[in-house]
């Protein structure tokens, strides 16, 4: 059962060869045996998630069944849970019991969805390898020395090793797309704007935005389809129609024209990396598309000008973490100041301080014109070249992640290295545009993923390349082989 | 020396919508604390705040009523510091692209002279909560209630030259928030406020001297008197060779003195930038004019109508459309009566002492406006004197009643019956047979003083009930 995809538990479902709460305890049953190998769970919703599950076998048998309709998932632990610990992975919040459901949970429980639990997360989503999270990283499927990516590697690691067919994650600068790349799944960061982040414990508020994580591009549709949609709760949410995903996913994709940005593909891509993207560009070419070059001139701008954008904003996003109404408070506060010092101080871990301190820098009377307003402009300009490079191509092709997953500590001790990891994610970010990534290849063993950055509110013509693609290729069926069974 | 004063006005104004700016919770005073703070007013992980329609309309009704620059587009900053009841860890405002613009006020003083006060802009805000400090042994107790509440805060540029500029000045903000019925402009209640900047220099000079800001005086009078206060304070200061420190003060009404507020260490720096959770407010011109044309009739137009259709001086025009519900109040008077000016005269004379004396709003008065209007109605038509008129309004005002019902009952009526006013001249010629005599035989210039004698006699033996005109009339002839 657990090697199951949403499409297909949908079909059994319906025909009825088991039911939502078989398939809800079967995967219960298997979390408690293997997550703890693993972490990719901080907390298990048994019971909410079994009287869901019986709750939509009922709903089914009544013959209103719809959307996800008894489909196990899990949510990142970011998006709050009423009455269930939402951590963030943070000490600061690990006796946080949300009091309301984020849209997104309250949208995918609206389908049916069941919740199994809440997965690990990188603390705050900020990391590259979950590495920060104060319940300790988690492990890749694949290798459990090595790590799963970051920030949503709880969410990746989860569906790689079979544990739920789909998992709610948060991309602010590559966290959906750069785990999924390294733990052999697949992972959508829809247009910015599309789903709302009401629930969804804020990152950096301009770059963040949640998407999932499934198998397969059809699963990501199918989920998709349930958490997106306009929310007045959420500002910068867009009132926009939500298009049926699935149903152009077999679309031909002949004509289609994919751009292959000159910035990246320089020779300065990892040569076995290159090799697969090749190979999955030829297979792309199979179907249809052609090939284009086209121009990122400020490309190399990206990763600078997002580490000053993410920080300041999150240095004030996360201000409210003080101690105060809700959260962890420290022992015995002197006074209001030493009540601030050290609850911050004893609660947030090295990268979330590491970011405050420097998103504090960059808004500082006197630097924020250098920094801040500076970083501004260059992303416009970034957000222009995608405009402009969408004139000659649909979609944008290159690797997700710079090679497979590392080992623990391996870029944990040099920030700036561990922050290259995002290079050829967080332009999607800067520019708000929707990007995926989908398993290509084995590398030593290990998965590695090619991204598509598409125009904005375009997800359906991303989602059809990449069904078209698995529709050629294997790569996404693939599964650690302690954790499934090879195709 | 002689020196100038110069003073700047921050105004808080709280605006009257019925949930907050950012969030659904209502906006409800003196409810139990934190019962009208909800998931956003709190800051919970994951909350946002999406603005409140009404707030913008209030707030580009305010800057249309003063003839000031409207912001197609304004946009909300972060204002970062960490406190207690300021529950994100920072305050969302605008900074750099404020909603309202450039403006002149224009003041109306005592001495029927005018005076221009630029607005630097005007832009909108949260509230904080509030940190209480008693009674939570040795913690502080925080109330979220007030927390979001939508603020519109007025700067003025430093042109005013008197503490009375400065209460002219609020009290006109005062005028124009009340009529545009966007703040309930309650004082006393908090829903609004000022921050005054004030500082000295000599007589000519052209620079400015340093300031003090004095934080969060909440009556015109306070104004007054705190910004008097400050004044001889800087005075004294700088005549004894001091200088003026750059700082924050309050204002204590009790010693009636000003003294500075806990120094912080280093000046905050803010780290204002755009506030990414909520989009630029972008208005459409087709809404400005929507709003622009729903304007009600502004207090200057008011009292220019005022000067015209009822024929008062200007001062007294601005005195009473200074209030809203007080132009109405008398609109309606001199409705009733049909003479405006009689009707301005109690208004602003026997009513607002009354208000005043017992302190009450003119929505509290006892004696409605059409009362007060068939009172007045009652003197023209001789019904009652000027003195039973007053008799009438303190047993209207204490006891309620009808008008005409009252003036039967108490037995206010006049006597103008000129059969029974005879009758009663009869008596007192024949009573004062000397008098008359003496009246009789005098030079006429000592004639005046001697007839109000025998007025006198008449109107006390009708107990004050006869109509004087018929008894000087008839009085005349009998002598």
């Amino acid at each position: 059962m657990h090697n199951k995809t949403i499409r297909e538990i949908l079909d059994d479902l319906a025909s009825g060869e088991y039911s939502s709460r078989e398939i809800t305890s079967a995967l219960l049953t298997r979390i408690k045996n293997l997550d703890p190998a693993l972490n990719s769970f901080i907390s298990l919703t048994e019971d909410q998630a079994l009287a869901a599950a019986e709750a939509a076998d009922a709903l089914r048998s009544q013959g209103n069944a719809r959307g996800l309709c008894g489909v196990p998932v899990a949510h990142k632990d970011i998006f709050c849970t009423k009455g269930v610990r939402t951590s963030a992975g943070s000490k600061m919040l690990d006796n946080f019991i949300a009091p309301y459901d984020a849209t997104l949970v309250r949208h995918l429980a609206e389908s049916g969805a069941v919740c199994l639990g809440k997965t690990n997360m990188d603390e705050f989503a900020m990391g590259s390898s979950n590495e920060t999270s104060f319940y300790g990283p988690v492990k890749n499927p694949w290798d459990t020395e090595r790590v799963p990516g970051g920030s949503s590697g709880g969410s990746a690691a989860a569906v790689a090793a079979r544990l739920v067919p789909g998992a709610t994650a948060t991309d602010t600068g590559g966290s959906i797309r750069q785990p999924a790349s390294l733990c052999g799944v697949t992972g959508l960061k829809p247009t910015y704007g599309r789903v709302s982040r009401y629930g969804m414990i804020a990152f950096a508020s301009s770059l963040d935005q949640a998407g999932p994580i499934a198998r397969t591009a059809e699963d990501c549709a199918l989920l998709l389809e349930s958490m997106a949609g306009f929310d007045a709760m959420d500002s910068t949410c867009i009132d926009k129609e939500v298009p049926n995903y699935s149903a152009s996913l077999a679309d031909s994709i002949r004509g289609l024209r994919i751009g292959l940005p000159k910035q990246y593909f320089n020779g300065d891509i990892n040569a076995e990396v290159g090799t697969l993207i090749d190979n999955a560009l030829e297979e792309l070419k199979n179907a249809g598309a052609t090939l284009v070059e086209v121009d990122l001139p400020h490309a190399e701008l990206a990763i600078p000008t997002y580490y000053v954008v993410a920080p300041a904003e999150c240095s004030t996003n996360l201000s409210r973490y003080d101690g105060v109404r809700y959260g962890y408070r420290c022992d015995d506060p002197r006074d209001l100041t030493d009540l601030y010092t050290r609850s911050r101080s004893e609660a947030f871990g090295d990268e979330v301080k590491r970011r405050i301190l420097v998103g504090t820098y960059v808004l500082s009377a006197g630097f924020y014109d250098a920094y801040y307003r500076q970083a501004q402009k260059v992303r416009r300009l970034i957000q222009q070249d995608y405009i402009t490079a969408f004139d000659k191509a649909d979609l944008i092709a290159s690797p997700t992640a710079l090679s497979t997953a590392f080992k623990f500590g391996e870029k944990s001790a040099n920030p700036i290295e561990m922050y290259q990891e995002d290079l050829y994610t967080i332009p999607a970010n800067m520019a708000g545009l929707p990007a995926m990534s989908m398993p290509c290849g084995l590398i030593g063993g290990l998965p590695i993923g090619m991204q598509f950055v598409g125009r904005q509110f375009e997800e359906a013509r991303m989602l059809n390349a990449a069904h078209q693609y698995q529709m050629r290729t294997d790569w996404h069926t693939l599964s650690p082989s302690v954790y499934g069974s090879a195709k | 020396m002689e020196w100038e004063i110069v003073i700047g006005l921050e105004v808080h104004v709280q605006l009257k919508t019925r949930s907050k700016i950012f969030s659904g919770a209502a906006v409800d005073f003196g409810q139990e604390p934190n019962t009208n703070a909800c998931a956003i007013d709190l800051a919970l992980p994951g909350t946002l705040p999406v603005l409140n329609a009404e707030v913008t309309a209030m707030a580009v009704k305010f800057g249309l009523a003063i003839d000031a620059e409207i912001s197609r587009r304004s946009v909300f900053e972060r204002k970062n510091y960490f406190y207690p009841d300021l529950p994100k860890g920072y305050q969302t405002t605008q900074l750099d692209e404020p909603i309202v613009g450039k403006a002149i006020i224009m003041l109306e003083l005592e001495d029927g002279t005018e005076k221009a006060v630029r607005l630097h802009h005007a832009h909108l805000e949260e509230d904080a909560g509030k940190s209480l400090h008693e009674d939570f042994a040795g913690m502080s107790g925080i109330d979220l209630n007030r927390a979001g509440t939508a603020l519109i805060e007025i700067v003025s540029e430093p042109d005013m030259r008197s503490s009375e500029e400065a209460v002219a000045f609020l009290k006109k903000i005062h005028s124009i928030v009340t009529y545009l019925d966007i703040s309930d402009g309650e004082m006393s209640q908090g829903s609004m406020r000022c921050d005054a900047n004030v500082s000295i220099r000599p007589m000519g000079q052209e620079e400015l001297g340093i300031r003090a800001e004095i934080k969060n005086i909440n009556s015109f009078r306070f104004v007054e008197r705190a910004i008097a206060v400050e004044v001889e304070r800087q005075i004294d200061l700088i005549s004894d060779g001091g200088t003026v420190a750059q700082e924050t003060r309050l204002y204590d009404a009790n010693k009636n003195e000003t003294r500075p507020m806990r120094s912080k260490e280093v000046a905050n720096d803010y780290r204002y930038f755009p506030c990414p959770d909520l989009l630029p407010v972008e208005l459409e011109k087709s809404y400005i004019q929507s709003l622009r044309d729903s304007l009600p009739e502004l207090p200057d137009a008011k009292r220019k109508r005022f000067g015209g259709d009822y024929g008062l001086s200007n001062y007294d025009a601005s005195l009473l459309t200074q209030e809203r519900p007080f132009a109405d109040y008398y609109e309606l008077v001199a409705a009733e009566c049909s003479d405006a000016k009689l009707a301005a005269n109690w208004v602003m004379g026997e009513l607002s002492a009354q208000l005043n004396k017992e302190d009450l709003k003119i929505s509290e008065s006892p004696l409605s406006a059409a009362k007060l209007g068939q009172l007045i109605t009652r003197v023209i038509d001789g019904t009652i004197s000027g003195k039973q008129a007053k008799q009438l309004f303190e047993l209207l005002w204490t006891e309620g009643g009808e008008v005409d019902q009252t003036i039967e009952v108490k037995g206010l009526k006049q006597v103008s019956d000129s059969g029974a006013i005879e009758n009663m001249i009869d008596q007192v010629i024949a009573e004062n047979t000397q008098q008359v005599e003496n009246f009789r035989s005098a030079a006429e210039d000592k004639r005046k003083k001697m007839f109000g004698f025998f007025v006198g006699q008449v109107m006390k033996l009708s107990q004050g009930q006869a109509n004087p005109a018929e008894v000087n009339k008839i009085l005349k002839e009998k002598l």
